[in-house]
């Protein structure tokens, strides 16, 4: 379902992803792993045409994004590290939005808003602003819109960040679930080890933009000789902790979200 | 189709649901119809060129569009922020109808707020004359409409252009205070652009805004007066806004299709 090989991308004279290559199978659930600025974020903006990469090449079900962008993005759907709901809309305008977007004809967007608003237990909150929702409201109704044009590949970055283990809990059951039903290529990235040791099929570890691992869990454990999967990790990427540097954009957003709590 | 359609109702329901934004974005203009206006206004009549209210009021209705359709685009900046235009940036539609249902969309709120404004001078007594000069002229209105609608697609589109390309909070500052202010304050909105220094003459010229100004002074009050209105042409003034229209309109696409996040 993904093929990616030689994927390189450099800012200036940094390099933020060295020549990886992978493959993800379809149908299956593939984890991300990585500390802080190793690459993961970059590789799946590479991955959903909003970043060109340098060099290298990337095949989406069957598709090269960058040469058929549109065929290529109507067949996944992500779900952003950071919000990226319209909160002055209600839900299910929010819905709504992405099915015109996403050319699901109109019938089949009424039937599948609700349906999909209803298994995110999101169907009576529908009429409100997203603005008012909490931070695991949002998560579940950017999941819930990432779903609703029945994408083969469903792109996840840190879905879980900031949410408690009630939300992170009940996310991964749907994701799976929607994940054996559809048959949806599931590919994320987390700093949760144990979440990506209960869901995920296979996990490649990422370390200063190269893959330095790539396996199923037990596969990971026995090439380490540990025994549990956040072992592994450490053993894989050293206990170093990793600097990112701030962009003018994450100052913004800080101010956003603080701007945002006031109201 | 229904990209463009969704982008745009997206604008108009943002804008029906701030009712508050409506009122206070009224204000400001309000504000200079009635000081400057009423302040002004004997020194203005002193100097033989009538009723400062009258040459003022196109000028007050141009500002309110001015701003409301430069802001509209530059409003990318916050759903940069706040994340929303991810969403539309990897969705499979061509960027180039999100930008215009947009822009669109934009224009239309413009537009809108500029009608508001027109009522608001009529009921500080503002009234549309004969090209003449002589009595009223109700029929000046659906004119001023399309002037209003001009000036509102060329700035919504020209804020657009800024808005994919400014990332923060610092850019926005510096294209208020030496882009949009300096627009305004060399429109003739506030004063005849007639009789100026060269340079001043010059520089007015380049400014987009000054034949919008010119183009709604022109069919409300008339050019019958000499010195008020600036170069009035009907025609001239509503072909040159509609080529600018266009070039702003391709430029944003053009800028809009770049983004990288």
């Amino acid at each position: 379902m993904i093929h990616v090989e030689n994927l390189t991308k450099k800012f200036g004279d940094f390099t933020a992803v060295k020549d990886i290559s992978f493959q993800v199978d379809s149908g299956e659930i593939f984890a991300f792993l990585g500390p802080n600025g190793a690459g993961k974020t970059t590789t799946i903006k590479m991955l959903t045409t909003l970043l060109r990469p340098t060099d290298g090449r990337i095949h989406l079900g069957g598709f090269d994004p960058w040469v058929k962008q549109r065929e290529a993005r109507q067949r996944f759907g992500i779900v952003f590290q950071d919000p990226s709901l319209d909160g002055e809309q209600t839900a299910y305008e929010n819905m709504e939005l992405h099915g015109i977007l996403y050319h699901v004809p109109h019938k089949i967007r009424v039937e599948r808003i609700e349906h999909l608003l209803r298994l995110f237990e999101l169907w009576d909150r529908r009429k409100d602003l997203v603005k008012t929702f909490s931070g695991g409201m949002k998560r579940r109704l950017e999941i819930a819109r990432g779903f609703l044009h029945t994408p083969k590949i469903l792109f996840l970055d840190e879905p879980t960040l900031g949410l408690d283990p009630q939300s992170r809990n009940q996310l991964w059951t749907h994701v799976k679930g929607l994940n054996e039903r559809e048959k949806t290529t599931v590919f994320l990235t987390t700093h949760y080890m144990d979440e990506a040791d209960r869901v995920a099929h296979r996990i490649a570890v990422m370390d200063h933009g190269a893959i330095v691992a790539i396996g199923t869990s037990a596969e990971l454990k026995a090439q380490t000789n540990t025994d549990s999967l956040e072992n592994a990790f450490l053993a894989l990427t050293g206990n170093a902790l990793r600097d990112e540097a701030a962009s003018s954009t994450d100052q913004m957003r800080r101010f956003a979200q603080m701007w945002q709590q006031r109201r | 189709m229904g990209a463009i359609y969704i982008m745009w109702l997206r604008e108009l329901k943002r804008y029906f649901r701030s009712k508050a934004q409506i009122a206070v974005s009224l204000g400001q203009p309000t504000l200079y119809l009635l000081a400057l206006g009423f302040g002004f206004g004997p020194v203005f009549a002193k100097a033989g060129n009538g009723s400062y209210i009258q040459f003022i009021a196109p000028g007050v209705i141009g500002m309110t569009v001015l701003f409301s359709s430069i802001f509209s685009g530059m409003a990318m900046l916050w759903d940069r922020q706040f994340g929303f235009l991810k969403e539309t940036l990897v969705a499979p539609v061509p960027r180039i109808q999100i930008i215009f249902g947009r822009t669109l969309g934009g224009a239309t709120v413009a537009s809108l707020q500029g009608l508001l404004m027109l009522i608001v001078c009529l009921i500080a007594g503002f009234r549309p004359m004969h090209q003449n000069g002589v009595g009223h002229n109700w029929l000046a209105l659906p004119a001023a409409g399309i002037f209003i609608g001009m000036i509102a697609l060329v700035f919504a589109a020209l804020g657009a252009s800024f808005g994919s390309t400014i990332k923060d909070m610092q850019g926005f500052q510096m294209l208020m205070n030496f882009m949009v202010l300096p627009l305004f304050f060399l429109s003739g909105a506030l004063f005849p652009l007639k009789n100026l220094g060269a340079i001043l003459t010059w520089i007015t010229h380049l400014d987009p805004l000054a034949y919008g100004i010119d183009g709604l002074r022109g069919v409300l009050i008339g050019n019958w007066q000499f010195s008020l209105t600036w170069q009035f042409n009907f025609m001239f003034d509503f072909l040159l806004l509609a080529g600018l229209a266009a070039i702003f309109l391709g430029t944003s696409a053009w800028l809009f299709s770049r983004i990288e996040v």
